[in-house]
């Protein structure tokens, strides 16, 4: 997905990240990284304030 | 049944793609594409720590158990079908059937926690950050450009499968 079409759509929460499409993880075979955007998606769960949209952050 | 979807709505998506970078087809669809706009748009909040939930995933990567029906690059409007990955599955061992050329497979290709960051999530269970993996997991296939079957027949009971298996949290991975 693309920022710009996410930011239209408006899902309740969502975490935008620098890579391109085809790569929303980050890279591949990097556990660190991977898990650091799952941690930072996770958090936007406690976010209620709708929508959220939140670029990821290394 | 009516799902409470923003409860498990956490989406991550690209951003600094330059849509310069897209092919010129791509961007033109881009341009005039009808996108759906969610509104009002729902809040579900979380009524346990997050280290006590069980999360499943929700991927768009096109992903197949071995041996089951690829998805097909030829329904008109976009193949709105989904397929069950169980969470006992080698994720590596999944096949890839996304038939867009508008992303690079080779990321995908090379790890599929990519599109289906399973092993991810067992870490983190492994370390109490969240409570539990959800037995089931599910993947669709981008692309539908004619997603009202898919959003009135095929999400519906995706999300039905996902209340039968008590998730509290789904992460939809786009691909």
């Amino acid at each position: 997905m693309l920022e710009k079409i996410t930011a239209k759509i408006r899902p309740p929460r969502a975490l935008s990240v620098p890579y391109p499409l085809g790569y929303p993880l980050g890279e591949p075979n990097n556990p660190l990284l991977q898990t650091a955007i799952l941690r930072q998606l996770l958090a936007l769960l406690q976010r209620d304030d709708v929508p959220v949209l939140e670029e990821f952050t290394v | 049944m009516e799902i409470p979807h923003s409860s498990f709505a956490v989406l991550p998506s690209v951003a600094m793609v330059e849509t310069s970078t897209l092919s010129d087809g791509l961007q033109d669809f881009l341009k005039t594409y009808p996108w759906r706009r969610i509104d009002p748009v729902p809040v579900a909040s979380l009524e346990k720590p997050i280290s006590e939930c069980n999360v499943a995933l929700v991927s768009s990567a096109g992903f197949v158990v071995p041996g089951e029906e690829p998805f097909s690059g030829s329904v008109r409007g976009g193949d709105f079908s989904f397929r069950v990955i169980p969470d006992s599955i080698d994720v590596q061992s999944l096949e890839e059937h996304h038939s867009s050329d508008s992303f690079s497979h080779a990321g995908v290709e090379a790890d599929r926690n990519m599109g289906l960051p399973l092993d991810r999530l067992h870490e983190l269970a492994a370390a109490g950050e969240i409570g539990s993996v959800a037995p089931r997991h599910f993947s669709v296939m981008g692309s539908i450009t004619a997603p009202n079957r898919f959003v009135k027949r095929t999400l519906p009971m995706i999300a039905n499968l996902l209340v039968e298996d008590h998730v509290d949290i789904a992460l939809m991975v786009p691909v």
